[in-house]
């Protein structure tokens, strides 16, 4: 067993974990923050993704160990302050960037550091960094709408 | 995945002891690969040893007219180094090309380097620019390191510490990506120093990446897109899956390597 300390969304956590304990198990488990959803468990969905240190990763796809001492955020703190919708969160809503929800975490968590990279992607460019995302509601436009508008480029608002 | 025991030696040394003093020991680096793999329950290493805590083993640096990059260094950080782009953008487009970004944000040259599949970039990225494989033990050519599917030359107690790739004069590369999991269907490198072609081909061969003597034999009279007259290897080399028959990946080959040539050229 290892012991473990990082900080997630901004408080300082610790557990004894073991060597197999996969990051996004620690999150959902010991953290009780189920907000990181398991897709596949391949690394191939990207339901799972957070940031560790700034950078988007798979959280299934890495040891509980080898997040020790790193900053994670993950969904649940993506909010603003006061428990609302951050814009980027605010834009899915408002562009139908979902329906059943599932993969919603790990696409807010992989555009929210597609756009602290590069503040105002291109479709190319959003389509490219969301190739480790699956959707299987949505067919990904207004996913990418939904970026676009939280990056403050103009698009349509999805009818009502 | 079965149990282990994980190790997070701060040095080399450390590292090394381990691996010694352990009943079964893996490496772990980005674990892209790895992990995936200890899922499947396809490996039962005893202790994961970390690499990523050893200092110096991750970084990107010009040393003698080759570019150096450290075992532990990520494919995002190869394909956004300016020096990477500068010197040899072909490799940059290789890293960038890895996977998705998530992957890329842990995935490393070392790992891909010493796991050998069959379908992976690096590999071709090394052979087709002559790379130089730095391990704690010795220094190995490309052609030399690849054995076979998912085997290398490495010995047990060996660990990779950096790939080494002389700056070409020109280069490309240029893969047909499985549209699912965008492991190369077939990824050809190509490389262009003074009079030397490589053509390195991932993704096709039945015993991992290999050189195609036909193209840089052609190639090497005459560097243009119309020298190419298909590859050179013979079918029963070739692997054959659900992707793709033989035949097509034969077809392929030739094709990547005509625009690699073109890529080449433009660059």
């Amino acid at each position: 067993m290892t012991e473990v300390k990082m900080t997630v969304n901004g408080k300082a956590v610790s557990g004894t974990v073991e060597g197999r304990t996969l990051l996004s198990q620690f999150l959902r488990e010991d953290l009780e923050m189920t907000g990181t959803h398991i897709g596949c468990d391949t690394s191939q969905c990207g339901a799972c993704v957070v940031h560790v240190d700034g950078q988007a990763v798979k959280s299934c796809a890495m040891f509980a160990a080898e997040a020790d001492g790193a900053e994670v955020t993950t969904i649940e703190g993506m909010a603003n302050a006061d428990g609302s919708l951050s814009t980027l969160q605010q834009a899915f809503q408002d562009h139908h960037g979902l329906q059943c929800g599932f993969c919603t975490p790990g696409m807010v968590m992989s555009a929210a550091a597609l756009l602290a990279e590069n503040p105002k992607p291109s479709e190319a460019e959003i389509r490219h960094y969301l190739e480790g995302n699956i959707c299987r509601c949505t067919g990904y436009h207004n996913i990418v709408k939904a970026i676009q508008a939280a990056s403050g480029q103009d698009v349509a608002i999805a009818a009502e | 995945m079965y149990s282990f025991e994980y190790h997070n030696p701060a040095s080399q040394k450390e590292a090394e002891e381990l691996l010694a003093s352990t009943d079964n020991p893996s490496l772990l680096a980005g674990g892209q690969t790895l992990l995936p793999a200890l899922k499947h329950r396809l490996a039962e290493p005893s202790d994961l040893i970390d690499l990523k805590g050893i200092d110096g083993l991750s970084g990107i640096r010009e040393e003698n007219g080759a570019i150096v990059i450290g075992a532990a260094t990520t494919h995002c950080e190869v394909s956004e180094s300016e020096l990477v782009a500068k010197r040899i953008p072909a490799l940059a487009k290789l890293a960038g090309g890895i996977g998705d970004q998530q992957v890329r944000h842990r995935g490393t040259i070392g790992g891909s380097v010493a796991n050998n599949d069959p379908a992976a970039d690096y590999p071709a990225g090394c052979v087709g620019l002559g790379a130089t494989i730095r391990t704690n033990r010795r220094e190995m050519g490309a052609d030399n390191f690849f054995v076979d599917l998912f085997e290398t030359a490495l010995g047990e107690d060996e660990m990779i510490l950096a790939v080494s790739f002389p700056i070409p004069d020109q280069a490309a590369y240029i893969k047909f990506p499985n549209p699912a999991s965008r492991y190369a269907l077939v990824g050809v490198m190509l490389s262009k120093t003074g009079g030397d072609v490589r053509v390195a081909i991932t993704g096709a061969g039945s015993s991992g990446v290999f050189r195609d003597s036909h193209i840089e034999t052609a190639l090497s009279k005459d560097f243009s897109v119309d020298a190419i007259d298909g590859s050179g290897v013979d079918e029963a080399e070739i692997s054959a899956d659900i992707h793709a028959s033989a035949e097509y990946r034969k077809h392929l080959i030739g094709e990547m390597a005509r625009r690699a040539v073109e890529a080449a050229s433009g660059s």
